[in-house]
């Protein structure tokens, strides 16, 4: 896989709602009401119920997955909550080559919802095999 | 002036706790997986063992993000026994986990979180997850000087070898 600094990954992309939370809830034991309930969400202040933060960080790894195939490695990543994800946003998971050393490649990702109002910010260094 | 106090210093890399996860399934690791790629479909090395022997981890492994401590945990041991009661949302949270005074500011954020992964893991793998205080450091912000404190996770495999490592950071001003 021939990588190069500027390279776009191509978007992870869901629509956000309840059908996603719930099953993330199911798996992750997350069964906190402001994730699952429009009053607790808005009582706390966010206008109804958002996605967990763990689904958004999920997301990131979902897009790197899906663009280096099986054999890629995720060495670490690095991210920051910086807004909530509404219900019934369209997320996408998005990523640019920042660095290539060898095998290692340094990217910037985020997620941002469909306004283009990034959600997480952050880093990822992942390993590609030649 | 600091919030950081010499009990606060005197705290950093304190394990605070132990949990033990039961053996991972290749039951739990599909369901993990459908989950976070709904509506869509996973990647084959997630659910299909003959697909998943064919790449370079020779078999199902787990997602990154997989939680193998989600619903009930094979044991869990705390190590800090003279820590204070939580209450919800209290920004203080951190030290009176510690058993000592916070810096009793009123306002806290979560700063994100760093992962550095090891080893991926596979079905049966049972991993431990240790706790402990990170550093605290602080700086002037346009909100007024800001603490960053640092939790620490760090997961192993059956064979002491590293799975992940997280270090969680809480802003509070």
């Amino acid at each position: 896989m021939n990588v190069n600094v500027g390279d776009v990954v191509p978007s992870f992309v869901r629509q956000t709602e309840f059908a996603n939370w719930n099953r993330y809830a199911a798996v992750n034991d997350e069964f906190v009401p402001i994730h699952m309930d429009d009053e607790a969400g808005a009582a706390a202040g966010n206008g109804g119920a958002f996605g967990m933060g763990n689904l958004q960080w999920a997301y990131l790894h979902n897009m790197l997955r899906d663009w280096m195939g099986p054999n890629g490695t995720i060495l670490t990543m690095e991210v920051q909550f910086r807004s909530i994800n509404h219900k019934n946003q369209i997320v996408s998971a998005k990523g640019v080559v920042t660095a290539v050393d060898g095998d290692v490649v340094t990217l910037e990702v985020w997620t941002e919802q469909q306004e283009g109002t990034k959600l997480a910010p952050g880093t990822a260094t992942v390993r590609i095999p030649a | 002036m600091s919030n950081i106090s010499e009990a606060m210093k005197a705290a950093v890399g304190t394990v605070t706790g132990r949990t033990v996860s039961y053996p991972v399934s290749e039951s739990d690791i599909r369901k993990w997986a459908l989950a976070v790629y709904y509506p869509g479909q996973p990647p084959a090395e997630f659910i299909d063992a003959a697909a998943a022997a064919k790449t370079i981890h020779g078999g199902i492994v787990a997602p990154e993000d997989f939680n193998p401590f989600a619903w009930i945990t094979a044991g869990h041991e705390k190590f800090i026994k003279n820590a204070g009661k939580l209450e919800n949302n209290n920004p203080d949270n951190p030290e009176i986990a510690l058993g000592i005074d916070g810096p009793g500011l009123k306002f806290q954020m979560n700063g994100g979180m760093v992962c550095e992964y090891g080893v991926r893991i596979k079905p049966g793998d049972v991993i431990t997850s240790e706790s402990s205080v990170g550093e605290y450091s602080e700086r002037e912000g346009r909100l007024g000087l800001m603490l960053f404190s640092r939790g620490i996770s760090t997961w192993t495999n059956q064979n002491g070898e590293l799975v992940k490592r997280t270090t969680g950071t809480l802003i509070r001003y």
